[in-house]
């Protein structure tokens, strides 16, 4: 309780300051609450650094082959080089710019979609409410990797139709998220005081309701966002993701799982990490996040 | 209670429904058919013959005609016929569901024994140093590709021991302690992920749980601190807990895919990533639909063992 307290009493004291004081101690607060949460966003941070800033980072051309093939890590190849004299510093950078497209594309592309659904199925309800969570019952009957995988395989393999793939796995998910957000604001008084004078049901839904899920929305884009990479890599390195030549994580793992695991074994451990590094980072943040925008959550 | 129960049969009946409605949309759009595979490695393409094939495989009729054909088929037990291997659908799954079961039965056993006592643990030691460790080295086993474990845990194992994986599966009928060890290592890479899950449910149902009155009396009545926690507690708190177990066995085959590729064992997981790379679609079309019956049946078993755990949820009106 006591925690509590103090804890309300620093927010209301932020929030007394000058704006810019309060913006950073706000983050601060954060980072003192939230160790893991900001060792998250800091690998975040590195992530969209590393895709953005690629062409400066990579040392080589990272699609580039050449006769010096499975060169162990060293000066000229800080982490080597691939069985096709590729360097690997190089496509692990690229790579990122891979993860992160695939990742962000396709959890905003399911969470718009599917946010679209949970507020139209929460706000409506009744018959609407009720085809759509069938709907959205029977896109949950599969495995996540499993309808990935049935997908890709029906679009076949490109850098869009994986997106795709893996955005239609995160619909369900966004949707009732969303939709049980939208049934309990639908209740309160402001939504009927917002009705009784005559402003449009659409209005109301998407000025009144949908600003208000944000929280809730937010959480599941960041804890979505690393399954979305961790499928992205499965499905490539299953040789249905992401096609030669660009740099997959996953698919670089598979090349590497064939035949030169025990010659290179740095094929297998850096593409790996830098997945695993990634995922990390979004599930250490998503889980902060939900500490501190889910009400119902705080404290536990 | 009845109407309940009449509900979710109802619900299971109508998601398997339109699950194998878009299962069949889904691979009518795939490219390629089966025979364009079969007379591409012949290297010529004899029309007759083709047509030929296409009306012993039924895809030369209209789709609704296929599509019920296919559904009496399935409902009847019949898989149909793989052209790749030329032998009936069941005879090349039936040798490899037992691979699949013990994997997915160890994996469980290792993430049940391994998430709920540290779930229970961090609960207790909330903000401690060891909740603290716990909580990171469960989310490292949700960040790791479970696939990437596996490769890397080879990797150690042949550089350090020396040891070899074995290129061929072992049936725990012939040899037991073979069988284990060819099996121990992919199902924990499977059962660690699981285990950081079922981690973090047990966490934060125990941290709810933890707060109610009557643990308090229980400490008050100065009962020793391991029959309040694993009794008194966990006893409460494991409904969510069940719940994400039942569902997970039916979602671990999705982690079975990949580790079953990389651990070379003759699964149906890996059988289904065969199929779709050979694109033999009747195949897949069948494999899929059986793994959407076991979490269907998965999900109803969970939500009807629900009633009977915890007598609190009454149904009447739901």
């Amino acid at each position: 309780m006591a925690t509590v307290t103090a804890r309300r009493a620093e927010e209301i004291l932020a929030g007394a300051l000058p704006e810019q004081r309060t913006r950073r101690s706000a983050l601060g607060l954060f980072v003192r609450k939230n160790p893991l949460g900001a060792a998250g966003g800091v690998l975040m941070i590195l992530l969209v650094l590393a895709a953005v800033s690629a062409e400066l980072l990579a040392t080589h051309n990272p699609v580039r082959t050449s006769t010096r093939v499975l060169v162990p890590p060293g000066a000229d190849f800080w982490l080597g080089t691939d069985n096709l004299g590729r360097d690997l510093w190089s496509r692990v950078v690229y790579g990122s710019r891979i993860s992160l497209v695939v990742g962000l594309a396709a959890t905003l592309l399911g969470a718009v979609v599917g946010g679209l659904v949970g507020l139209v199925s929460g706000y409506v309800g009744g018959r609407t409410d009720l085809v759509s969570q069938r709907l959205m019952d029977i896109m949950q009957a599969l495995p996540i990797l499993v309808l990935a995988l049935v997908m890709a395989a029906a679009l076949g393999p490109s850098l869009t139709n994986t997106i795709i793939a893996i955005s239609v796995v995160i619909i369900p998910r966004a949707a009732r998220v969303v939709r049980s957000s939208v049934l309990a604001i639908r209740e309160f008084p402001y939504i009927e005081a917002a009705r009784a004078i005559g402003v449009s049901h659409a209005r109301v839904a998407f000025r009144h309701v949908l600003p208000n899920t944000i929280g809730p929305f937010i959480v599941l884009i960041t804890a979505q966002l690393g399954g979305a990479i961790l499928v992205e890599a499965a499905l490539s390195f299953l040789g249905l993701g992401i096609p030669e030549p660009h740099p997959s994580w996953g698919r670089m793992l598979s090349i590497a799982a064939a035949e030169y695991a025990q010659k290179a074994p740095w094929l297998v451990i850096f593409p790996g990490l830098a997945i695993s590094l990634a995922v990390f980072g979004t599930n250490l943040l998503g889980d902060a996040l939900r500490d501190t925008l889910d009400p119902r959550l705080r404290g536990s | 209670m009845r109407t309940y129960v009449v509900k979710r049969l109802l619900i299971a009946g109508i998601t398997l429904l339109g699950m194998s409605v878009l299962i069949f949309v889904l691979m009518r759009l795939a490219p390629g058919n089966i025979t364009d595979i079969i007379f591409e490695s012949a290297g010529y393409v004899d029309e007759a013959d083709r047509k030929r094939l296409e009306a012993e495989l039924g895809i030369d009729k209209p789709v609704p005609v296929q599509y019920v054909r296919w559904l009496g088929d399935f409902v009847r037990g019949e898989l149909g016929k793989s052209y790749r291997y030329d032998l009936p659908a069941w005879e090349i799954i039936k040798p490899r569901l037992p691979v699949t079961l013990e994997l997915a039965v160890l994996a469980l056993i290792f993430s049940v024994v391994l998430g709920v006592p540290t779930g229970v643990i961090s609960a207790v030691r909330r903000g401690r140093a060891v909740d603290y460790v716990l909580r990171v080295v469960s989310l490292a086993g949700l960040s790791m590709p479970s696939f990437w474990l596996g490769m890397v845990v080879i990797l150690l194992l042949v550089r350090s021991l020396g040891w070899i994986p074995s290129m061929t599966y072992v049936s725990p009928f012939d040899d037991l302690g073979a069988n284990l060890f060819q099996f121990v290592l992919p199902a924990l890479a499977v059962g660690y992920r699981s285990s950081a899950l079922i981690m973090r449910i047990t966490r934060s149902a125990m941290l709810e749980v933890l707060r109610e009155d009557y643990i308090r009396t229980a400490w008050a009545k100065g009962q020793r601190s391991g029959a309040v926690v694993w009794r008194h507690a966990l006893k409460n708190a494991s409904l969510p807990v069940i719940t994400l177990i039942g569902i997970e066995f039916a979602f671990l085959i999705g982690g079975l895919i990949v580790t079953e590729t990389v651990f070379n064992l003759p699964g149906v997981a890996r059988y289904l990533v065969d199929a779709i790379q050979f694109r033999d679609y009747p195949i897949v079309q069948n494999l899929v639909m059986l793994i959407a019956v076991v979490v269907v049946l998965a999900n109803l078993t969970v939500d009807l063992l629900y009633t009977w755990l915890d007598p609190r949820i009454k149904y009447g009106k739901a």
